[in-house]
């Protein structure tokens, strides 16, 4: 007879996920059970209080990993072998639960739409009918957004740190599903919302088709869903090569799609343009840390040792990311378009990061790895692109958000503060010394360097170069134009996204000129584990 | 008969997949050949899991099936709410986004 043996499980280890998928739950039944009324303060109280209790786990297990502090990191296989928690997944872990924190006092907004949130009153009620009217004068706010970003969050904690291909496509799936539920859920331009949504969900299903059967041919080839067995499989060069490349061709479309590389790319700006503006701070910052770190495990820890197939597809695919994003951007007359292919550009200068991968040995003491060098650049990245999108909610005119670019000539002379603040975030993204985005990249070109990228890092320096220059025609617009008509209005928002802004720029000021502490604990955090 | 023809089905299939969703216009048309790469992916790991003689690929087509039915729900809510809005599935007719 079999006999059932328990599973093992390091409850503590685990615990900021299991933390974040219990207040997910419990929003669940708080929707169920609490009246009305009451359900929004209950919503916001209860995840904030979630999310610090997991930041507070993470920081504690992130300082028992290795006592030794100076050494690299250590880490350990947990539940099953199902989890890795080493130093780069709990990094990933701390900074998606700090992006969590700020992306749910953005959506607990309620100042700006005069004491609603920014989601649609009832999303079943038809857009221009009676019964989306009757909701809008009754005040009804759909409060569901806040557990379903609490799933997006465990799934994106899950999914730098899986192991075993079975949970990083469970991972995938449970960050994905909320997320294309909650780019339909906008007050305003509710058509644009749902057309998002679909195009968000169609295509990315369509995606993860491709990667689990990459996941299925992998499996075919190693015969295992574990990276370590998967790992040795490929080192051993047993069975068919084909089987191989195929399987890490499709996984990488899976997972190019999700940080928006070219050619995966099409989805980004209608998505980021049509989600409410909210949701699109949360998916530009988190989703990218989240999927950058599963790309990073999979391809350094399960296909390392056949780096030298697969590193040809990056470079093209890196290229062209960089090239077509900065490119396209040129052309952009929407403000939430502009920062969509930006943030494909920022892409691309992430897997420039991604090149530089080397063997352990030859790395000299002191300096960044591949691995350190992302996700420095996604630290910097993330909290710029927060506070940016922050910053695209507060200007407004009658018909909502005026992310129409020709609506915002002349901010400057509106209001000085949020133009500054906003051209202050523009440099960054640039790459202007003394902010956190040229840190950043000095970061991910040296690491592509030393591992003999230079021609990337030719084309990203050009690239760089184009972004500049439409980076810098949105300062000239709001500074130096005549503003249209009565011009852009700024309506002054609530306390909750003042400090998402307000985090969002000392970060991106702090990581530009004092880069130094947060460098020594990325060379801390030493190196997936197997 | 070899494992080979399980794998050569699945691959047709999972072609005919997405294929569909490249050429169909209705959105359930494109969902349902979505499912369609889903299923032929299942039949894959079935095979690889027959022939490796390991159960973590049943296992993981379980986990297929579950993903699937999960984004049922989801996907059929979000086509549900443009039909109603729209009186159309069609992905064509939802063209506000662009450029």
């Amino acid at each position: 007879m079999n006999t059932f043996d328990a599973p093992t499980i390091e409850y503590f280890t685990v615990s900021p996920i299991l933390i974040v998928l219990g207040v997910a739950t419990l929003g669940v039944l708080i929707e169920a059970f609490v009246p009305r009324g009451r359900r929004y303060l209950v919503q916001v109280v209860l995840s904030l209080v979630g999310l610090l209790a997991a930041i507070v786990t993470t920081v504690i297990v992130f300082n028992r990993l290795n006592p030794g502090a100076k050494t690299p990191k250590g880490g350990k296989v947990v539940a099953m072998g199902a989890l890795a928690a080493d130093g780069p997944a709990l990094f990933c872990w701390l900074l998606i639960l700090v992006l969590a924190v700020l992306s749910v006092l953005l959506f607990a907004e309620r100042h700006l739409e005069g004491g609603v949130t920014s989601f649609a009153g009832q999303a079943a009620a038809l857009p221009g009918t009676e019964a989306e009217r009757e909701a809008s004068t009754k005040g009804l706010e759909h409060t569901e957004v806040f557990p379903l970003l609490m799933f997006a969050v465990a799934g994106m904690l899950m999914f730098p740190a899986a192991i075993v291909l079975l949970a990083v496509c469970v991972a995938l799936e449970v960050l994905s599903l909320p997320l294309y539920l909650l780019c339909g859920l906008a007050r305003r331009r509710r058509l644009l919302s749902q057309e998002a949504a679909m195009k968000y969900f169609l295509l990315g299903a369509f995606s993860s088709g491709f990667f689990v059967y990459g996941i299925a041919l992998v499996y075919g080839y190693s015969g295992s869903m574990e990276f370590a067995e998967i790992a040795e499989a490929v080192s051993a060069q047993t069975g068919s090569e084909g089987l191989l490349l195929g399987g890490i061709a499709l996984m990488a479309v899976g997972l190019l799609f999700k940080v928006g590389a070219v050619p995966f790319h099409n989805w980004t700006p209608d998505v980021y343009q049509g989600a409410p503006t909210a949701v699109t701070a949360f998916m530009a910052a988190s989703t990218k840390v989240a999927a950058f770190g599963a790309l990073l495990r999979l391809f350094y820890v399960a296909f390392g040792a056949n780096r030298t197939e697969w590193l040809p597809m990056i470079w093209i695919v890196a290229i062209l990311t960089m090239v077509v994003g900065s490119v396209l951007a040129l052309t952009q007359t929407d403000i939430k378009r502009l920062l969509a292919y930006s943030s494909i550009a920022h892409a691309g200068f992430i897997l420039t990061g991604f090149l530089g991968i080397r063997s352990l040995n030859v790395v000299p003491g002191g300096s960044l790895t591949g691995i350190s060098a992302v996700l420095f650049y996604l630290t910097t990245y993330a909290f710029t692109t927060i506070a940016a999108f922050a910053l695209v909610t507060v200007v407004r005119d009658g018909g909502g958000e005026a992310t129409s670019l020709a609506r915002w000539q002349g901010l400057g002379k509106e209001s000085p503060l949020v133009a500054g603040l906003f051209a202050f975030l523009l440099l960054a993204m640039a790459g202007i010394p003394l902010t956190s985005g040229f840190t950043g990249k000095w970061a991910v070109f040296a690491a592509a360097l030393s591992a003999g990228a230079w021609p990337v890092v030719i084309v990203a320096v050009l690239a760089s170069a184009v972004a500049a220059y439409f980076y810098v025609k949105v300062i000239v617009l709001m500074f130096f134009s005549e503003p249209i008509g009565e011009g852009p209005s700024v309506t002054n928002p609530s306390v909750l996204t003042g400090s998402v802004i307000a985090v969002g720029v000392a970060a991106t000021l702090l990581l530009g000129i004092v880069p130094g502490s947060l460098i020594d604990l990325l060379g801390r955090v030493g190196v997936f584990i197997r | 008969m070899t494992l080979t023809w399980y794998l050569v089905l699945a691959a047709i299939l999972f072609t005919i997949g997405a294929v569909g969703v490249l050429v169909r216009r209705n959105a359930i048309v494109v969902f349902m050949c979505v499912e369609l790469m889903l299923n032929s992916v299942n039949l894959t790991l079935v095979t690889f899991a027959r022939a490796h003689g390991t159960v973590d690929g049943q296992i993981m087509a379980f986990f297929v099936m579950v993903v699937a039915a999960a984004e049922v729900v989801v996907g059929l809510a979000i086509i549900m709410s443009i039909y109603r809005t729209r009186r159309s599935a069609s992905v064509d007719d939802a063209n506000l986004l662009k450029y």
